[in-house]
């Protein structure tokens, strides 16, 4: 209704809007403001982090060679040399580690998730997500004065391992729990239609159903063990030689031997520390993200 | 009509019988098993560490083992002779996981709200997955990035600058060492920026789209309809991942204890180079005599039950708001 001529039905809009509300005009600067600052905030929030990337990258990539990973450290102002003994014994305890979680974290996330009804349950539930968030190094002191101070076992793989499976055992669970969740209860009704028990229900029906899904946590839970420094300070204690016992014998991982390479002042040393960063966060990553893709597919599948 | 005892085991049944009966039953126990073994592993836990820490508390006794500000190792074996006052740790924590907290929240906050609301269509499935990504990076690399690189590179000439700028209030005071508690709490907050943003992203995420769509019918703007609908829709589950956040702060160790000082000492300064529960921990167990094993274990069990509790009341909060933080990340 308005007596000015409108060449468009936009403006026109626009025109109205702001002959009929005085504010009209505020509220789109207030708008246009926020947007700003919010992206703004974006691009200051993501820059930090991708300078870290950026930088283990770049300082990382001229250490890497065949020797980093085939030899032991050299003291720290030699150059040369390599995370071998880390490697090893990081791989040694995850695999460990995952041995005790993967299968024990699974097998409760089906308890929560095929029975899981009732007080019992939901203290587990409760617990696990409390459990995810216990200080790492606490966990590597309460496994210190379980495992080493009361036992005759001394600083080595076996309480590493342990240390490690007790931080990625809640967030398997956690995840396959969500995991199962998505597999649809046709599947399960089909199968026991079909005359099959639960137990093969689950293990033969429900369980290959969510494999491809449950493989996100595990990778997840890996990812956040393999990068742990805190609870291996007190459980394996490092070592610069190569150790492939699993008891009685302290072993190496690569954060300790960052964490270590980093405090010293020697340049030899701490390019090499750079080089194990970006060894780890190679590995950390392509986990991370391969188990996202995996996920995000899965979870894909079962919702339709 | 009568059913005795004998009839049960001539009535056709579709469940079958003989060992499938039991296998069933035996399935059961073993997820259950599992189930407990979680709830087992976190007893054990709790049991053995407070049992040896004990001694210690007696030792010193509880209330000035929190208190006392000097701690000073002892090298006994089966005797106490060292002083055990945990209080610079403790409130080195407390400061550096408020400082991580300050910068990252608010930030968590906008790039939360940005992704969900303003974000170009496109953008919005890569960004929540790089934060997402980012989550996953370890701790070791944040500080090994931050002693060798950010801390020289950027962090110390702004303390610096506002050391020499703001100096004349107390808390702004120099010196400023290279390390010390807003160095640490810095880098701790650029740590925990994904953690956070992951979860608030899906509890912004979770406004119901009717209430959204009746804000923009109403004539709202966008930041209006945000501002009306999403943050107060938002606010406990908000508060719930922020305490989880806290409680990740709290027990960070490695990063914190390469950029805090460890100096097992407290001062009211930003620019202090101080100590946490968590690094102090780290920092000196490898060379500590048993006695001070077990003093170090009283810090730990402190450190675990802050945590514990400060987890306890998020983890009620983001329930009560309707559905389990991903966690993926936390």
């Amino acid at each position: 209704m308005s007596n000015q001529a409108m060449p468009t039905a936009t403006s026109r809009a626009r025109a109205s809007l702001a002959v009929r509300q005085g504010n009209a005009a505020r509220r789109q600067r207030t708008e246009r403001f926020v947007a700003t600052l919010l992206t703004f905030f974006m691009v200051v929030a993501s820059i930090p982090l991708f300078l870290i990337l950026l930088q283990v990258v770049q300082r990382g990539w001229n250490v890497l060679s065949y020797e980093f990973f085939t030899q032991k450290e050299f003291p720290p102002a030699r150059v040369g040399g390599g995370y071998a003994a880390g490697f090893v014994g990081t791989g040694i305890m995850v695999l460990w580690a995952g041995l005790f979680a993967i299968p024990t974290g699974v097998l409760a996330a089906v308890y929560l998730n095929e029975y899981g009804r009732g007080p019992l349950a939901a203290a587990i539930r409760f617990f696990t997500d409390v459990m995810t968030g216990i200080p790492s190094v606490f966990v590597g002191l309460a496994v210190y004065f379980l495992l080493i101070n009361a036992t005759p076992l001394t600083f080595g793989a076996f309480p590493g391992a342990i240390s490690l499976g007790v931080i990625m055992l809640p967030i398997v669970v956690r995840s396959s729990e969500e995991i199962l969740r998505t597999v649809p209860d046709e599947l399960r009704q089909g199968s026991l239609a079909m005359g099959a028990r639960k137990w093969q229900t689950t293990l033969k029906v429900v369980l290959p159903a969510a494999a491809p899904g449950l493989t996100t946590g595990a990778m997840l839970a890996v990812a956040r063990a393999a990068g742990e420094t805190a609870p291996l300070i007190l459980t394996a204690f490092g070592n610069i030689n190569i150790v492939t016992d699993l008891f009685n014998t302290a072993i190496g991982a690569v954060p300790l031997q960052i964490y270590n390479g980093a405090r010293q002042p020697f340049a030899p040393g701490v390019e090499r520390a750079w080089g194990g960063a970006l060894a780890l966060l190679v590995l950390v990553l392509l986990l991370t993200v391969t188990a996202r893709y995996v996920g995000s597919k899965f979870s894909k599948i079962g919702n339709r | 009509m009568t059913v005795t005892d004998t009839d049960t085991d001539t009535t056709p049944s579709l469940r079958g019988r003989g060992i499938g009966r039991f296998a069933d039953r035996a399935f059961y126990l073993a997820l259950l098993g599992a189930g407990l073994s979680v709830l087992l592993v976190l007893a054990a836990i709790v049991f053995r560490t407070t049992y040896d820490a004990w001694p210690v508390f007696q030792y010193q006794g509880f209330w000035s083992f929190l208190t006392g500000t000097e701690w000073k190792a002892g090298f006994e074996r089966d005797s106490f002779s060292g002083i055990y006052g945990a209080w610079p740790f403790i409130y080195g924590t407390l400061v550096v996981a408020g400082i991580a907290l300050v910068f990252a929240l608010p930030l968590a906050i906008a790039v939360s709200l940005y992704i969900v609301h303003y974000a170009p269509q496109r953008l919005k499935k890569v960004l929540s997955y790089v934060v997402e990504v980012l989550a996953a990076v370890p701790s070791i690399i944040f500080g090994l990035w931050g002693l060798l690189w950010f801390v020289p590179t950027v962090l110390q000439p702004v303390s610096n600058w506002v050391s020499s700028t703001f100096g004349f209030i107390p808390i702004f005071a120099g010196p400023v060492p290279n390390v010390n508690y807003f160095h640490a709490g810095f880098v701790l907050a650029i740590m925990i920026l994904p953690i956070i943003t992951a979860l608030t992203r899906e509890i912004v995420a979770a406004t119901p789209m009717s209430e959204q769509e009746a804000a923009y019918g109403l004539g709202s703007t966008k930041w209006e309809m945000v501002r009306a609908v999403v943050l107060p829709r938002s606010v406990s589950g908000i508060v719930g991942a922020s305490m989880l956040g806290l409680g990740r702060a709290l027990g960070e160790t490695i990063a914190v204890l390469m950029l805090v000082g460890g100096s097992q000492r407290w001062g009211t300064r930003l620019f202090f180079g101080g100590d946490t529960m968590a690094a102090h921990i780290a920092a000196t167990f490898q060379d500590a005599a048993p006695e001070t094993i077990t003093g170090l274990l009283g810090i730990g069990v402190v450190l675990f039950l802050v945590t514990m509790i400060v987890n306890m009341i998020a983890r009620l909060i983001v329930w009560r708001f309707g559905f389990r933080a991903t966690g993926d990340a936390i």
